[in-house]
């Protein structure tokens, strides 16, 4: 920018600003967030902190950042602007953070479950318009080689009416797929 | 008298239980509830993990489609799609590009004119003032009623109810002749989505839900969310593991319980399809008497 009054803020704090809205400027790290968070304890930074690394604007923090597990444990619950006194919306920066993450390759091994389940659900909208339960718990456990976990829940659920044998589709899925096309699946 | 419709997945599927009691409570009190033809999966915590576009225009395809039917009131009784619907409803009517440029991927045109609402809001304004005349039993329990996160935040946007403290359910489950108690879990979260993928979370977050409930002697604990429902009463195994120890308070939707009052077939609102078997028996007929509800205060915000 030739402005040098308006050059652009490149770290990532400035790209949330921009892309989400998100002030990080406002947050004075009371911590009343991470206090909140139901899974604070899981994550290697609790949501204060994760802002405070942002806030310095450093690249190594905000590679710690974008390679944290935090970010893919997050529940997206609400609590934490719920409590917030600066009104700091932490789930929509969080969104944002995911998307980065995911775009430059740079999630979290441990949140590899997480994110296939995610790809799973997904393909199954795409394909059909809707969610079939069956095939995502079949999707997700040839995507995530994890078998053995839930054999006993398939079962039960079929045994209670809760799971449909054949997906259900909807009609104008072309629209479906045209939407995939605009957005997660855009050829850059 | 006719209102939109969304039943989303969940209702379609594992928590079909929750669209049968909605259909048949609707059905006694003479509501049609017409489905949005041709309706999508709202994408889900999914969607809204891996991409905001897409996340938006999911849920947008089905408001555009609601008020091409014609529709101008969608009742959304899963708390997840509920939430998603509002959200994007806010974020498309407060910027104008982005409303276009979802417009343009979903290749119809979302005006933005439906009122959207959650279960709660559906019985407040359309079942409540019916029951009187239609409650045959008294729902003579202690229950715990359980908001989760979605119906209450955020609140900004929702505009919904107390954040921490919300009274809409305790209301209706009181004048169903229920004693709702005051317990610390309301709107604490279950692990709502990651019930497959972090199932140790939902373990530990159902856990201290259930736990709270029963130590404070609820004999029942009401929902409103499907994911509440699945992690609250299909990962009941793990949760009595977290919490060393066995429990079996069951779990029912609102529409299940107010189902029960109006003597529907307890067959007919899906009781039989929980993981944890709904033994609640020895209703006393019902006999109207006032009771001191106090409606709460919204918190006012801007
Ligand atoms: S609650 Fe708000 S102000 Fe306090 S640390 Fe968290 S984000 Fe910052
Ligand atoms: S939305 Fe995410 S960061 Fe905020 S309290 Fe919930 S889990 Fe924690």
């Amino acid at each position: 920018m030739s402005n040098p009054h308006h050059t652009e803020d490149n770290t990532l704090a400035g790209k949330i600003k921009k892309n989400v809205g998100v002030s990080l400027v406002k947050c004075y790290q009371c911590g009343k967030c991470s206090a909140g968070c139901p899974v604070s304890g899981d994550m290697d930074y609790p949501p204060s902190l994760l802002i405070h690394k942002l806030q310095t604007g450093l690249p190594n923090h905000e590679e710690d950042v974008l390679r944290s597990k935090s970010i893919w444990y997050c529940l997206s619950c609400e609590m934490c602007i719920a409590r917030c006194p600066m009104e700091v919306d932490i789930p929509p920066m969080m969104d944002y953070l995911r998307g980065e993450s995911i775009r430059l390759n740079k999630a979290n091994p441990a949140a590899k479950n997480i994110i296939k389940f995610h790809k799973a659900f997904l393909n199954s909208i795409k394909n059909t318009g809707r969610l079939y339960e069956m095939g995502l718990i079949v999707d997700y456990k040839m995507k995530s080689l994890n078998m053995m976990q839930d054999v006993t829940l398939a079962p039960t659920m079929l045994a209670k009416g809760k799971l449909k044998i054949f997906p259900e589709m909807i009609k104008n899925r072309k629209n479906i797929r045209q939407i995939f096309l605009n957005t997660i699946n855009k050829q850059k | 008298m006719k209102l939109g419709f969304y039943p989303g997945c969940s209702l379609e599927g594992a928590s079909r239980e929750y669209n049968e009691s909605v259909m048949a409570i609707a059905e006694k009190i003479g509501i049609e509830l017409v489905s949005i033809p041709d309706w999508n999966c709202c994408g889900a915590t999914a969607a809204h993990n891996l991409n905001k576009e897409l996340s938006l225009s999911l849920p947008a395809r089905n408001l555009a489609l609601a008020e091409e039917a014609g529709l101008t009131e969608l009742v959304v009784p899963c708390a997840a799609c509920y939430s998603r619907f509002t959200m994007v409803q806010h974020e498309l009517m407060h910027d104008e590009p982005l409303h276009k440029r979802v417009n343009e991927i979903i290749g119809k045109e979302y005006k933005g004119n439906l009122r959207i609402l959650n279960v709660i809001q559906f019985i407040d304004e359309y079942v409540i003032d019916k029951l009187d005349e239609n409650v045959k039993f008294e729902f003579n329990k202690k229950v715990a009623c359980y908001y989760g996160c979605l119906l209450v935040r955020p609140n900004k946007v929702l505009k919904f109810d107390r954040t921490e403290d919300p009274q809409t359910m305790d209301i209706v489950m009181k004048k169903l002749g229920a004693d709702a108690i005051d317990w610390a879990y309301k709107t604490e979260c279950c692990g709502a989505g990651f019930s497959v993928s972090f199932t140790e979370a939902v373990a530990r977050l159902s856990g201290n839900i259930v736990e709270d409930a029963v130590h404070r002697g609820a004999e029942a604990i009401i929902v409103a969310c499907p994911m509440c429902h699945s992690n609250l009463d299909m990962r009941r195994k793990e949760i009595d593991k977290f919490n060393g120890k066995k429990s079996d308070i069951p779990v029912i939707y609102i529409t299940q319980a107010i189902g029960v009052a109006l003597g529907i077939d307890h067959k007919k609102l899906g009781l039989q399809r929980h993981f944890v078997p709904v033994n609640l028996k020895d209703f006393k007929p019902f006999v109207k008497k006032e009771i001191d509800v106090e409606k709460p205060q919204n918190m006012e915000v801007e």
